[in-house]
Parts: C-alpha cells; sequence; structure tokens
C-alpha cells in the first residue's frame, strides 16, 4: 500500500486522505471530548476551589493537596483503598492459579463445565453481586448469620457491614467472589501454552507437583501474571468503588470509605468539586505509581 | 511398569480430593444464585419466617410489583435501548478507525494510535465528575442517547486497540486483488476488511455488550428516576426496600437484571472465555 502511495496520481491521494479523515474524525472528536478533555479537567479543576454550582472558580493552587494531606477522612480511603488492593490482589491471585493449575494439569472430564461456572459471577452487574452480597451479610434475615445460628455458633453472628471491624473484609469477599473466575481463565489460557513434555521430564526426575508449579507452571506464565497484576490494580480501584457504592456507601462512619467513593461523595454530596478532583489526581498517580512498581519488581530476565 | 499402580491409586486420590474442592467451590459460587432466584419467589412473611426455606408456592406477584410499582419494566428497555444504541455507534465509530490505523502510513498514524492507547490508562470512572459537568453545561444530561454516545466514547481505546490488532492480522494480498478489481478506499473496506473482521466484532460485541448492560456509575450520575437504566434501578430498588421492606420485590429485581444476562452468557460462554484468553495474551 505505501510503496504504492508514490505511484499514484495525485487526486487519487488526495481523496485517499479524505478517506482517512473521515473514518477518524468522529471516533477523535467523541474521544476527544468524553475522554482527554474531561482528563485534562481533573488536573485543571484540582487547582481550584468550586463548588460546581456557580461560575465562580478561584485558583488556589495547590492548597486542595494541602488540605488532602492533613484530611483524616482521606487517610483513611487511601489506606482502605491499598488494604483491598492487597488482600483481594493476593486472595485472587492464589485462588485463581491453584484453580487454574489444577484443572490444567488433572484431565478431569469436567475441566470445561468448572471453567464456565466459575468464571459466571464475572458476568454479572456489580450492582447484583453488591445487592446479593449485601442481602447475605444482613444482620437478621441474611443467610450468613441463619447459617451460623443454625449451626449453632450464635457467638459469630454480627452486622457484617455494620461494624468497622469486619465491614471491609466483607467486602473484599464479595470482590474475590467476583474476580477469581476471570483470572483463572486468563491463567488456564496460558497454563494451555505450556509444553506437556516439560512436566513429563520433571515427572521422571521426581519432582512432585508441588514443585513443580514453581518450577515450570510460574515461570512459564509470568509474562500473563505481570499483565494481570497492572489489571488487579486498575480492577480494584474500580471495583471498590462499585462495591463500596452499591453495599455501604462508606458506613459505618466512614470506615469502608475508598478513594473513588471519597472522590465521589466530595463532588455531589460536599460539592467540592476542586477538592474532588484532587482526590481523582491522586487516583490517577496511584494507579499509574502502582502500575510502574509493580512491574519493576516482577521484571525478570527471560534466561 | 511396576510403578504404574501406586501412581494411579495417588492420582485417584489426588482427583478424588480435588473432585470435593472443585464441588465445594461450585456450590459458593451457585448457592448464592439460587438463593436469590427462589427467594424471588417467596413472600416477605415467607422470607421472614425463615430465609433458607423454599417458597411454598410460585408466587409470581413479586415480579408483577417490581415491574409495576418499582418501574423495572421501564428500567429494562431503556437499558435495552441503551445498550443496544451504544452497541451501534461504538461500532460505527472503531470500524473505519481501525481501518484507518491499521492499514494506512499517515503523516499522524502514529501519534493517532497513541492518543488511543493512552486512553487505556483512563477508566471511566475517574473522571465520571468531568463529564457529568460538560454533560450539565451543554445541557445533556438526563438522555439515554447522550449516554449511549458517552460509553461508546470512553469504551473507544480499548476496543479501537483490539480491532487494529485484528485488522493488523489480515494478508495484505486480499487488499491488493479488491483493489485491481477496481475497490477504493470504501470498496475495500466494506467488501474485504468487514467481513474477514467478524471473528473480531464478535469477540468486542460480546464484551462490549456485558459492559454496557452491566454498567452503572455514570448511569447513576447522569441518569434522573424517570430514565434510570437497570443497574441503577436495582440499587434504587435496595434503597426502598430498607424502608417498605418488600423483600419478594427487591429479590425480583435482582433476577430480572440477572436473567438476561445469564442467558447471554449460556449461548455466547465459549466466546467470551476464548475471547478473553486472547485478550490477555495481547495485553
Amino acid at each position: 500500500m505505501t510503496n504504492l502511495k508514490k505511484y499514484m496520481p495525485k487526486k487519487q491521494q488526495t481523496r485517499r486522505n479524505i478517506a482517512i479523515t473521515v473514518s477518524l474524525l468522529p471516533a477523535l472528536a467523541l474521544y476527544a471530548l468524553f475522554v482527554i478533555y474531561p482528563t485534562f479537567n481533573v488536573f485543571r479543576t484540582s487547582m481550584y476551589q468550586w463548588s460546581g454550582l456557580s461560575k465562580q472558580k478561584t485558583f488556589i493552587g495547590f492548597e486542595n493537596f494541602i488540605r488532602l494531606f492533613n484530611d483524616t477522612k482521606f487517610w483513611t480511603a487511601l489506606q482502605n483503598t491499598i488494604f483491598l488492593l492487597i488482600f483481594c490482589t493476593a486472595i485472587t491471585m492464589i485462588l485463581a492459579l491453584f484453580f487454574a493449575a489444577a484443572l490444567t494439569q488433572s484431565k478431569l472430564k469436567e475441566k470445561n463445565f468448572y471453567r464456565v461456572l466459575f468464571f459466571f459471577p464475572n458476568v454479572l452487574s456489580i450492582v447484583v453481586i453488591g445487592v446479593l452480597f449485601s442481602n447475605i451479610y444482613e444482620p437478621n434475615m441474611g443467610i450468613l448469620n441463619s447459617l451460623l445460628r443454625g449451626i449453632g455458633l450464635n457467638h459469630l453472628a454480627q452486622p457484617w457491614l455494620g461494624s468497622g471491624k469486619t465491614v471491609l473484609w466483607a467486602i473484599g469477599v464479595a470482590m474475590i467472589w467476583q474476580a477469581v473466575g476471570y483470572y483463572m481463565v486468563m491463567y488456564m489460557a496460558g497454563m494451555d501454552g505450556i509444553s506437556p513434555e516439560l512436566y513429563e521430564a520433571a515427572d521422571i526426575d521426581g519432582a512432585s507437583k508441588f514443585v513443580q508449579f514453581f518450577k515450570i507452571t510460574i515461570p512459564m506464565i509470568w509474562g500473563i501474571l505481570r499483565v494481570t497484576l497492572v489489571f488487579f490494580i486498575t480492577s480494584t480501584l474500580n471495583m471498590s468503588f462499585l462495591f463500596v457504592n452499591v453495599m455501604t456507601d462508606g458506613a459505618p462512619n466512614g470506615s469502608s470509605e475508598v478513594l473513588l467513593t471519597y472522590m465521589y461523595r466530595q463532588a455531589f454530596t460536599n460539592a467540592n468539586f476542586g477538592y474532588a478532583m484532587a482526590i481523582a489526581v491522586i487516583i490517577f498517580i496511584v494507579a499509574f505509581a502502582l502500575a510502574i512498581i509493580s512491574n519493576i519488581l516482577t521484571k525478570k530476565n527471560d534466561a | 511398569m511396576k510403578g504404574r499402580h501406586p501412581q494411579n491409586i495417588r492420582r485417584l486420590i489426588g482427583n478424588t480430593s480435588l473432585r470435593m474442592v472443585l464441588i465445594l467451590t461450585s456450590l459458593i459460587v451457585v448457592l448464592p444464585i439460587l438463593w436469590v432466584i427462589y427467594t424471588s419467589f417467596k413472600t416477605s412473611a415467607e422470607f421472614l419466617n425463615n430465609p433458607w426455606a423454599l417458597p411454598s408456592s410460585l408466587n409470581w406477584s413479586n415480579y408483577a410489583n417490581a415491574i409495576s410499582k418499582a418501574n423495572m419494566g421501564d428500567y429494562f428497555m431503556n437499558s435495552i435501548g441503551v445498550t443496544l444504541g451504544s452497541l451501534g455507534l461504538l461500532f460505527v465509530l472503531i470500524v473505519p478507525a481501525a481501518y484507518a490505523l491499521s492499514r494506512f502510513k499517515f503523516k499522524f498514524s502514529k501519534g493517532i494510535t497513541m492518543l488511543f492507547m493512552a486512553g487505556l490508562f483512563i477508566n471511566c470512572n475517574y473522571i465520571v465528575v468531568p463529564i457529568f459537568m460538560i454533560l450539565k453545561d451543554m445541557g445533556l444530561l438526563n438522555n439515554l442517547f447522550v449516554l449511549c454516545i458517552v460509553y461508546a466514547a470512553t469504551t473507544m481505546p480499548f476496543n479501537i486497540y483490539l480491532l487494529t490488532g485484528f485488522m493488523q492480522g489480515i494478508a495484505k494480498e486480499y487488499e491488493e486483488a479488491a483493489q485491481i478489481d477496481g475497490c477504493g478506499y470504501w470498496g475495500t473496506l466494506f467488501r474485504v476488511i468487514i467481513p474477514m473482521s467478524k471473528p473480531g466484532f464478535v469477540t468486542i460485541g460480546v464484551f462490549a455488550f456485558m459492559s454496557y448492560w452491566n454498567e452503572y456509575i455514570l448511569a447513576l450520575t447522569v441518569l434522573k428516576p424517570d430514565h434510570y437504566t437497570l443497574p441503577v434501578g436495582l440499587k434504587n430498588l435496595m434503597e426502598v426496600q430498607k424502608f417498605a421492606t418488600d423483600w419478594g420485590a427487591m429479590f425480583a429485581g435482582l433476577v430480572i437484571v440477572m436473567m438476561p444476562t445469564m442467558v447471554f452468557y449460556a449461548l455466547v460462554q465459549k466466546k467470551l472465555t476464548s475471547g478473553l484468553s486472547l485478550g490477555g495474551l495481547k495485553g
């Protein structure tokens, strides 16, 4: 195509350029309006004091960030976000790897059945899962507490979402329930690509399944593991927003607040748009920094 | 040959314990869903009596309540409209764009590709507040068609990325043959590239369908109760339930939101789980 270009008559070339412009313009225009411009606005508005209701915006430089720095609610939200990032990523990854390896290695006939079943929570709306788990955790009628009472563990029954001690764990469990199948399917795809001869050779050498998992499986899918680590970071940031919004909205007393719910509250409940956008800038930085850090930490020579 | 026998036994034990773990996990996945489905047929009194028990009869009035009183019927139609509208728009936008970016070299082709790639890192949840402000300034809040445009625009980067990858894989010879037969730019796109990209369209369509049908935050932010989509309506139903204690209607609402995705999943599960690995390996 490109090498033909210089033989093309001028008229045809202009016509082609027009066609390319027509192809790209609508996409670029909407992308600029609804992605680039809002992103630019996040950074710009973070320097202003603005209620969002009036036209009046006051430029205050980095003051929003200084206020953030002294805002204990912000630190709680950051802490909760990081807790969920670590807790959900670790458990989801371990479970997904375990099931992926077990299903790929054991040549069970019903392997595909489990693949389809475990992936299923992933297709449900987060709102469905959030409402569903709110009902499971419901203090009086929820099935978790009635199960505990039914088997005589009355003392364990508690308001899971109503107590600051358990609320984050409860939300984290719902997030893990949702995510394991997705990553399992991804890891299975990677593991299917590993040559069976490697395992056969290891079997002959007498290596146990456990050793094989760490010496063969993990190194062979390292590339996919690294990619999913970045997925975990962005998806946990987003999922925590959705789950907390649906299940607790930060209750009790801000102890389940995460960064994105705090941003949303500052904007739409407290009409602090500038302040909210400062939080959004922090979210951008956290997401970006974590992606880079995890990328560096997991870098490995392919030897 | 001697080692065969104990190895088989060990394998049997291993497989049996693995099966037990798998069955237990399946229960953890399936039981909550089943619970929701059968509870949606119970009267509130039955539910309050014992949340675990099966319904004594199929009590369809919960569905009638959810559909008429809680407007879930209207929200259902809104969701269908928004999902199909966004899907249509998405394809209208990304097919020509991906074609231009994947098959031609021109002045800004690298730069534009990079610009779209940068969008992969910008999640629409991060920018929901400024999007709200833009729509508010333009007087376009609470408009389902505008929501479609926003959905298509914010999901464009990832889908352009997938589709350009796919289109780059189509051999040049087909294009050249079409040109010799007298096809121009658009002719080649419609007669060669689009028919050959069908598998890519299916993957993109399936994932986009799911994300549009399930989207919550943007819909919650820009829509008012008269135009809610199903997920926002469901959240609303849960809030109402807290005061009205109409448990049945809420569970029926859950099923109404869940059902279409379950049916859809049953139809396309192969596509979903294999498309995922394709995206994963590429990413």
